[in-house]
């Protein structure tokens, strides 16, 4: 039975990582799902040397983390599985709400054309880790399985970890190490850091069922559906004829007695209509809770992903709140462990990435609150919003049945150099850049594949740059930006990158052509415009003219040279 | 928009606040709504109606306009 046959990935003797006194590796990283796995090879794209130790020697059992967002499909663009993980998974940018069989609210995704990546893909989490996988091992990722890591000695310039193997226990050591080992993270428990939030009283049963169906690639939600009363049921397709499921129980439910196919059987019958062929692939049921650790940062020891922050699965953002922080972290990382940027830029990484899960979690608490109500007062607001909802467009915005994932706009991070010019749009500093179509070399492209390599300055031009301007981007190129911090480390560079309303040939210089002008739209970009990007596709800062002062300025604080200083 | 055509009970969505940027049409609204099942956290059924019943107080003597106020308890009554 089944669509899916998880792989067994080999076992490799630690031989050559046992040694007295143990080895230093510059960089660890804890856990091969999904998020370490993001840091591998992102930490590979950024020239780091990386071990992934993990104690399994698969990939997940069940779907999991089904829906990757656009904002997730755009990271994994930069890390290169994007176009695999399209063309297997499932796109889509509708969900429908229902109430009893009634449709009451219906959202999209993307609203506007001309974006590369769609709202959201479903993909089942094992064909996205063993993508993941193949990708970081061809970058050269040592990833070794059936290791697992029983202890964590952090000091002030490394940490020590005691690994247990097949061959027995050793101890190596990082000058820094990513944990993801997901939300029970038995690290974090080990080292005892605090992890504080709330339990949901509910129980969800999960199904991955195999069927030939013709329903639309779009999430439908039923709030008390005729076939599964009083509750509510959520309903994905995935890849390769894999729909997944979701029964709320209620919290008074037997797990034990809920996942027994003599259960289930009759449910999904019920739902699907008695004469349509299916089969049970995997049946799980769950429990959530949403919770952030205190401080992402312990010195050398970074958090990422569940094992840092959780939330209710409404919405999506698990795995793809996960990837955002290896999104925001490793380029950070990577310039520090190379001497070009203070370690303080890492306390950015937590303060930043701690904003972004209190914003998924308000959301997806509030979601939960809205699906599952706790008292009979906000039982009748919930159903009495879904009763306006029918005749009012106001009460459809408030129906909540999952606000599905988007990235923060990060605008109190301290990396940010605030507006001096007057700007409109959405593309404050802290927000992560939104794409458009390009044309490169006369052929059609997308700017977001443009930009997530190094720092750059995106300069809009109606025309051929003046010779002063151009004098000025030459020497951004060939010298670089702010000094570095150790004598043989290279100074971090910004690279030019023009964006013409109309062909131009400017040799040695990247330039994208604006044909559709929906790069300057939404940018509120004129002539002479200058953005600042950091290296993970987020504006950091922008001008209505382009000045060398105010630039190398705003790198020098997107680099967090001036974090800690009075 | 209504079905009642002359009314001026705005059915948009329209929650906001001065200084206040959302980046996401959602936000505002759920915050609200947020807030309001929050105000009623630890009371009894009866105590949870009888705070209804002077939040809509307090919201009709805000709002004031009783061709607005007419138009939804109206709207209140239809979506029944």
């Amino acid at each position: 039975m089944g669509a899916y046959t998880n792989p067994i990935y080999p076992y490799k003797s630690p031989a050559d990582l046992m040694s007295t006194p143990p080895q230093r590796r510059p960089l660890i990283v804890i856990g091969a799902g999904p998020v370490g796995l993001a840091a591998a090879i992102d930490a590979r794209l950024q020239g780091l040397d990386v071990l992934v130790l993990d104690d399994d020697k698969t990939v997940s059992v069940g779907s999991r983390a089904v829906c990757y967002s656009k904002r997730a499909l755009e990271i994994l663009d930069r890390l290169g599985v994007a176009d695999q993980a399209c063309a297997m998974g499932v796109s889509w940018n509708i969900g429908r709400t229902f109430l009893e069989q009634e449709e009451v609210y219906q959202f999209n995704l993307v609203p506007d054309a001309g974006h590369k990546r769609p709202g959201m893909i479903n993909l089942q989490q094992y064909h996205i880790e063993e993508m993941l996988v193949a990708r970081a091992l061809a970058l050269g990722a040592d990833i070794r399985w059936q290791h697992k890591v029983t202890a964590v000695t952090p000091a002030a310039d490394h940490a020590t970890l005691t690994v247990e193997t097949p061959d027995g226990p050793f101890d190596i050591e990082a000058d820094w190490l990513v944990v993801a080992d997901g939300a029970r993270s038995p690290i974090r428990r080990h080292l005892g850091l605090d992890i504080e939030g709330r339990v949901f009283q509910d129980r969800f049963l999960i199904a991955d069922v195999i069927m030939k169906a013709d329903y639309p690639a779009e999430r439908w939600f039923w709030f008390d559906p005729p076939f599964h009363p009083n509750q509510s049921v959520l309903l994905h397709k995935q890849s390769n004829n894999v729909w997944r499921i979701d029964f709320q129980l209620g919290w008074d439910a037997d797990p034990e007695e809920e996942k027994k196919p003599e259960k289930v059987i009759p449910r999904l019958q019920a739902m699907l209509g008695d004469d349509r062929p299916f089969e049970l692939e995997w049946v799980s049921i769950y429990t959530f809770q949403c919770r952030r650790m205190t401080d992402f940062r312990h010195g050398r020891v970074l958090f990422v992903g569940d094992a840092a922050h959780q939330v209710s699965p409404f919405g999506a953002r698990g795995a793809n709140s996960g990837f955002q922080d290896t999104d925001d972290l490793m380029w950070k990382l990577a310039l520090v462990i190379q001497g070009q940027a203070s370690d303080q830029l890492l306390d950015t990484y937590a303060h930043d990435r701690q904003f972004a899960a209190d914003e998924n979690i308000m959301n997806s608490t509030r979601s939960t609150d809205f699906i599952t109500p706790k008292s009979r007062t906000s039982k009748t607001f919930r159903n009495q919003v879904l009763a306006l909802a029918k005749h009012h467009p106001f009460a459809r915005k408030l129906v909540n049945s999952g606000r599905l994932s988007v990235p923060s706009f990060l605008t109190g991070s301290a990396l940010n150099t605030p507006d001096a010019d007057t700007f409109a749009g959405q593309m404050v500093p802290g927000a992560p850049m939104d794409d458009a179509p390009v044309q490169v070399n006369g052929q059609d492209a997308w700017l977001l594949d443009q930009v997530g390599k190094g720092f750059q300055a995106l300069l809009f031009v109606d025309a051929q740059p003046a010779p002063e301007v151009l004098a000025q981007l030459a020497g951004l190129q060939a010298s670089g930006g702010s000094a570095p911090l150790r004598a043989n480390a290279q100074a971090v560079k910004v690279t030019p990158l023009i964006v013409a309303s109309c062909p131009l040939e400017l040799p040695g210089m990247q330039v994208i052509v604006d044909a559709q002008g929906l790069v300057a739209k939404r940018y509120d970009a004129q002539p002479g415009t200058c953005y600042l990007l950091r290296p993970d596709q987020h504006v950091a800062a922008r001008w209505r003219t382009l000045q060398m002062a105010p630039l190398q300025a705003a790198l020098a604080r997107a680099l967090g040279h001036h974090i800690g200083q009075a | 928009m209504s079905t009642d055509m002359n009314t001026a009970l705005i059915t948009d969505l329209n929650f906001h606040e001065a200084g206040r940027r959302f980046f996401r049409d959602f936000s505002p609204g759920d915050e609200f709504y947020e807030h309001l099942i929050e105000a009623h956290n630890g009371l009894s059924d009866e105590q949870s109606e009888a705070l209804n019943a002077r939040l809509i107080l307090l919201l009709a003597n805000h709002i004031g306009d009783l061709q607005v106020l007419r138009a939804a308890l109206q709207a209140a009554r239809q979506a029944a």
